[in-house]
C-alpha cells in the first residue's frame, strides 16, 4: 500500500503547514519541531564553538594575553553547558523528532503538543544562561560540573539563574524523553516488534529510559544548591554539617549516565549508516541492542570513577574500578561488529560513510583513553588534566558530532529533496578531521606531562602542542561555517532526491517520497 | 620574536620529520621517583600497549576492508551475518584481557592506601589560593605562595624557566623517609599533586583525606593544584624539595627557632614605619590575589578596600572582617591563617595605604587580646 495518503484527499482533509512565525510558535509537528531542534542546536553549537575558540586563543601562547583569568573560567564553563545541553542533546532530539515517526511508520509523535512546549522551553533556557555573560560578577565560572562549594558558597549572584536555566533544561529534557518513550512503545506500525524496530530507535528509547532516570538527579543537585545559596541550609558546606563530596556523588549519579545520552543515538545512527554504504547487513542485529542495554545499565553504577582522587575508601575503589572497565565490554562489541559489517561489503565513501568510518575509528581511540582512566591507580596521574579533555573530547567531538554530522548528511536528502554538495560535504569532513586531530591529539600528551585542565596559562614545556592544539581547533571551528553554507545550500536546491537516493538504505523512512510530505504514514504500513 | 619563529620552525618541523624534532616534545608519561610513581608509570605502559595491540588488530580489518572491499574496485558485498561462535569470542576475550589488567592495578593500589608507619606527618591545607604545610610533630607550619610575578604573567617581562612553578616556601622532607600527607581545605576543593611522586589527592573542606610518599632521590619537584578552585586555580603551583636526612634535620631546627621568634614579635613594641613595611608584605601575599596589589579589587565578588568604608572608618569592625571573615562570601577568616604581627600589619597597611591616610594604627599585642577576649 501507499505509504502516503493519495495528494488529491489530502488537498481535502490536511493543511499545509500555516504561514509566518506563527507556524514554528505554535506547530505541533514532528517534521517542523525536528528542524527547530536541529537549527537550535547548530546555533549553540556556533555559540560554544566561539567559545572554545576564546579559550584556545588564549592558550596559544603561555602568559595572559587577551582574557583575565576570571573570564576564561566563564569561558570553560559555558562552553561545556552550551555543548552538552544546548548543542549535543537537542540535535539528537531534532533527529529524534524527525526520524522515529518516519522509522516506526507513525504519522507524528505520540504527544504533539508536549513536543512543542519540550523544544520551546529550550531557547527559554537559554537566554537565562547566556544572560548571565552580562550579570555584574559575571556568568558561571566553576565549570560545567559546578563542584560545590566553589559553585555555592564561593559562587557569582548569576548561579541562581543558572540553576533556574538547568531545571527548564531538565523539564525540557524530560517531556521530550516520555515522548519518544509513548510514540515507540504505541505507535510502531503494525508488524514492527520489538526485535525488528531499527537500532536508532532502539538507541533512542534505550537514552530515553536513561533521560528519565537522570534528569531528576540533575534537578535535586541543582535544587540543594538552590537551597544551599538562598535559604541557609547547608547540603555542600562543610562549616554547617554538610558534605562537599555527596555533590559530586548526586552530580556523577546523573553525569556519567548523561555521557551515554549523548553518545548511544549516534551509536543507533552508524548502525544504519554503516550498513547502507557497505551494502551488506548489519553483522549482529540482536548482540548490538543487548550491548545498548548493557551499557546503559553499567553506566549507573561507574559513577564515583570520576572521583578516584577524592578520597573514597579502597573497597569502593576497585568495585568503580572493576565496573568501570567492563563497560568496554559491550562497547568492544559494538566496534567490533561495524568492522564486521564493513568487512566483504561493496564499500563506498560518500559523506555520512566518512563521518561514520570516522566515528568508529576516533570514538574507539576515546574508549581506549577511557579504558586507561579506568584503572584507578593510573587515573592518580591522569585525573584533572590535559589527558581527560582529551579523552572526552575525542568521545564527544567525533563521537555524538561526528555521529551528528554522518545523521545529518544521511537524511538531509529525505527532509529537503535535494541531494547536498558531495564535493563540499568530502571537503568539511577532511577539514574537520584533520582539524580536530590536530586539536585534541596533542592533549594526550600534555596530560601525560602534567598540564592540569582548567587553567587559563601554562608552564613553559606545554608551550608547543598548546600552540599546535590551537591552530587545530581554529582549523576545526571554521570548518564548521562550510557546514551551515552546504545546508543552506541543499535547502535551496540541488539535484533532485529520490526517495530512496542510498542504494544501500534500509528502512520505512526511504518508501515516502523525499521530501517527506508534511504528514506521512497517516495509514501505517505493514511490517513483515 | 625569536621564540616565535623558534616554535614555527619546530611545527613546521615537527609535521615533516617527526622524527628528529620530537625530542623536545614530551610524549608520554615520566616514570617518576618513587615506588609508587614507578609502578603507576608501568601500568600505564601496560594497559597503552594492549589499547595499540587491540587498535591494531581492529583498524587492521577495517583498513583492510576499506583498501580492498570498494565497490569502485569492483567489490560484490557478501551477505553473512550474526555468528555465535564469533560474537562469544570477542565477547570473552576482552573480558580476559580486562581481568589480567585489574589484577597488578589492584595490587598497586593496595600499596598506595596503604598510609600506615610513617616517619613524618605533614598537614597540607588548600587555601584560594596557596598551600600551607603544618609539620604536625614539629610545631611549626608556613604558607606556599607562587612567586612568579605578575609582569612575567603578563608578559611584561621575559618568562623565567620555571614559570608558573616557583613558590617562596617549598614543603621539604627527608629522603628515603615515608612521609605521610594529610590533606584539608580551609575554603574550595583544591588537589595537591606531584607528577613525579604519583601523588595526586583532593584537599576537601571538612575532610581530612591521606596519602603518602617516599622519594629516594634529592632534588626539587614541581607540580599543582588540579581541581578547579576559581580564579588563580593556574597559580597555586607544588614544590617539594627533597633533601638527605641531616639537611632535614638543620632545616627543621632552623624553621622551629624562626617560629619562635616570630612569636615573640608579638610583644614586641611596632612603630607604624615598621608595621606599614611588614603590612605591604603581608598583604602581598595573603590580600592581593582578591583586593589587588592597589587595593581597587575585583568587584562585585571582591570589592575596592581603596577609600571603603571598612578600611577607613570603625577599626573593630575592620578587625573583625579581617579576623573572622565574613561567611558566605569568599572572604577568608585569617585569624589563624596569620600571625598577630602580620594582621596588625596588614589592618594597618590598609588603613593608610592608597590614599586611605587614617592615621590610625593597630598593634600586635591589640590584636592578641582581641582574639583572646572573643
Amino acid at each position: 500500500m501507499s505509504a502516503v495518503a493519495d495528494t488529491h484527499a489530502q488537498d481535502h482533509h490536511h493543511h499545509g503547514p500555516a504561514k509566518g512565525f506563527s507556524r514554528w510558535l505554535l506547530t505541533t509537528n514532528h517534521k517542523d519541531i525536528g528542524s527547530m531542534y536541529l537549527i537550535f542546536s547548530f546555533a549553540m553549537f556556533l555559540l560554544g564553538g566561539s567559545m572554545a575558540m576564546v579559550i584556545r586563543a588564549e592558550l596559544f601562547q603561555p602568559g595572559l594575553q587577551i582574557v583575565e583569568p576570571e573570564f576564561f573560567n566563564q569561558m570553560t564553563t559555558m562552553h561545556g553547558l552550551i555543548m552538552v545541553f544546548g548543542a549535543v542533546m537537542p540535535a539528537f532530539v531534532g533527529l529524534a523528532n524527525w526520524m522515529l515517526p518516519l522509522m516506526i511508520g507513525a504519522p507524528d509523535m505520540a504527544l504533539p503538543r508536549m513536543n512543542n512546549w519540550s523544544f520551546w522551553l529550550l531557547p527559554c533556557a537559554f537566554l537565562i544562561l547566556v544572560s548571565t555573560l552580562f550579570m555584574s560578577g559575571g556568568a558561571p565560572n566553576f565549570g560545567w560540573t559546578f563542584y560545590a562549594p566553589l559553585s555555592t558558597t564561593y559562587g557569582p549572584p548569576s548561579t541562581t539563574f543558572f540553576i533556574f536555566a538547568v531545571h527548564i533544561m531538565g523539564v525540557s529534557s524530560i517531556m521530550g524523553a516520555i515522548n519518544v518513550i509513548a510514540t515507540i512503545l504505541n505507535m510502531r506500525a503494525p508488524g514492527m516488534t520489538l526485535m525488528k524496530m531499527p537500532l536508532f530507535v532502539w538507541t533512542w528509547l534505550i537514552t530515553a529510559f536513561l533521560l528519565i532516570a537522570v534528569m531528576p538527579v540533575l534537578a535535586g543537585v541543582v535544587t540543594m544548591m538552590l537551597m544551599d545559596i538562598n535559604f541557609g541550609t547547608s547540603f555542600f558546606d562543610a562549616s554547617g554539617g554538610g558534605d562537599p563530596v555527596l555533590f559530586q556523588h548526586v552530580f556523577w549519579f546523573f553525569g556519567h549516565p548523561e555521557v551515554y545520552i549523548m553518545i548511544l543515538p549516534a551509536f543507533g545512527a552508524v548502525s544504519h549508516i554503516i550498513p547502507a554504504f557497505s551494502r551488506k547487513p548489519l553483522f549482529g542485529y540482536a548482540s548490538m541492542v543487548y550491548a545498548v542495554g548493557a551499557i546503559a545499565l553499567l553506566s549507573f553504577v561507574v559513577w564515583a570513577h570520576h572521583m578516584f582522587t577524592v578520597g573514597i575508601p579502597i573497597a569502593g575503589q576497585l568495585f568503580f574500578m572493576y565496573a568501570t572497565m567492563l563497560i568496554a565490554v559491550p562497547t568492544g562489541v559494538k566496534v567490533f561488529n561495524w568492522v564486521a559489517t564493513m568487512f566483504r561489503g561493496s564499500l563506498t565513501f560518500e559523506a555520512p560513510m566518512l563521518f561514520s568510518v570516522a566515528f568508529v575509528i576516533l570514538f574507539t581511540i576515546g574508549g581506549f583513553s577511557g579504558l586507561m582512566l579506568a584503572i584507578a591507580p593510573a587515573d592518580f596521574q591522569y585525573h584533572d588534566t590535559y589527558f581527560v579533555v582529551a579523552h572526552f573530547h575525542y568521545v564527544l567531538v567525533p563521537g555524538a558530532i561526528f555521529g551528528i554530522f554522518a545523521s545529518a548528511y544521511y537524511w538531509l536528502p529525505k527532509w529537503t529533496g535535494h541531494m547536498y554538495d558531495e564535493t563540499l560535504a568530502k571537503t568539511h569532513f577532511w577539514l574537520s578531521f584533520v582539524g580536530m586531530n590536530l586539536a585534541f591529539f596533542p592533549m594526550h600528551f600534555l596530560g601525560l606531562a602534567g598540564m592540569p585542565r582548567r587553567i587559563p596559562d601554562y608552564a613553559l614545556q606545554f608551550a608547543d602542542f598548546n600552540m599546535v592544539s590551537s591552530v587545530g581547533a581554529f582549523m576545526f571551528g571554521a570548518s564548521q561555517l562550510l557546514f551551515l553554507l552546504i545546508v543552506v545550500k541543499c535547502v535551496k536546491g540541488g539535484e533532485k532526491a529520490s526517495a530512496k537516493p542510498w542504494d544501500g538504505a534500509e528502512g520505512l523512512e526511504w518508501t515516502v517520497p523525499s521530501p517527506a510530505p508534511y504528514h506521512t504514514f497517516s495509514t501505517p504500513p505493514v511490517v513483515k | 620574536m625569536r621564540v616565535h619563529a623558534k616554535r614555527a620552525g619546530v611545527l613546521l618541523g615537527g609535521l615533516m620529520f617527526p622524527a628528529w624534532s620530537m625530542a623536545d616534545w614530551t610524549l608520554n608519561m615520566a616514570p617518576g621517583v618513587t615506588g609508587t610513581s614507578n609502578e603507576i608509570f608501568s601500568l600505564h605502559m601496560t594497559i597503552l600497549w594492549i589499547c595499540v595491540a587491540i587498535g591494531v588488530v581492529v583498524f587492521g580489518v577495517m583498513f583492510w576492508s576499506i583498501f580492498a572491499h570498494r565497490k569502485s574496485k569492483g567489490a560484490k558485498p557478501a551477505n553473512f551475518h550474526e555468528n555465535t561462535l564469533v560474537e562469544i569470542l570477542w565477547t570473552i576475550i576482552p573480558f580476559v584481557i580486562l581481568v589480567v589488567m585489574a589484577i597488578p592495578a589492584t595490587a598497586t593500589l593496595v600499596d598506595m592506601y596503604d598510609t600506615t608507619e610513617s616517619d613524618v606527618d605533614i598537614k597540607v591545607t588548600g587555601y584560594q589560593w596557596r598551600w600551607k604545610y603544618d609539620y604536625i610533630e614539629e610545631d611549626f607550619g608556613f604558607f606556599s605562595n607562587m612567586s612568579t610575578s605578575k609582569d612575567e604573567i603578563y608578559n611584561r617581562v621575559a618568562k623565567t624557566e620555571n614559570y608558573l612553578l616557583d613558590v617562596d616556601n617549598p614543603l621539604v622532607i627527608p629522603v628515603g623517609k615515608k612521609v605521610r600527607l594529610l590533606l584539608t581545605a580551609n575554603d574550595v576543593i583544591h588537589s595537591w599533586w606531584v607528577p613525579a611522586f604519583g601523588v595526586k589527592k583532593d584537599a576537601i573542606p571538612g575532610f581530612i583525606n591521606e596519602t603518602w610518599t617516599r622519594v629516594d632521590e634529592p632534588g626539587i619537584y614541581r607540580g599543582q593544584c588540579t581541581e578547579l578552585c576559581g580564579k588563580d586555580h593556574g597559580f597555586m603551583p607544588v614544590v617539594v624539595k627533597a633533601v638527605p636526612q641531616e639537611e632535614y634535620d638543620q632545616w627543621v631546627a632552623d624553621q622551629r627557632a624562626a617560629a619562635e621568634r616570630e612569636r615573640e614579635l608579638t610583644s614586641k613594641d611596632w612603630s607604624m614605619a615598621e608595621l606599614m613595611e611588614r603590612g605591604e608584605k603581608a598583604y602581598a601575599s595573603a590580600c592581593a590575589a582578591c583586593h589587588q596589589a592597589d587595593g581597587s579589587g575585583a568587584p562585585p565578588a571582591f570589592p575596592a578596600l581603596k577609600g571603603s568604608q571598612i578600611a577607613t572608618e570603625d577599626m573593630q569592625a575592620h578587625l573583625n572582617v579581617v579576623v573572622n571573615g565574613v561567611p558566605g562570601t569568599s572572604m577568608q577568616a585569617f585569624g589563624d591563617q596569620l600571625s598577630e604581627v602580620d594582621l596588625a600589619a596588614v589592618i594597618t597597611y590598609e588603613r593608610n595605604a592608597w590614599g586611605n591616610n587614617t592615621g590610625e594604627m593597630i598593634t600586635p599585642k591589640e590584636v592578641f587580646e582581641y582574639k583572646n577576649q572573643e
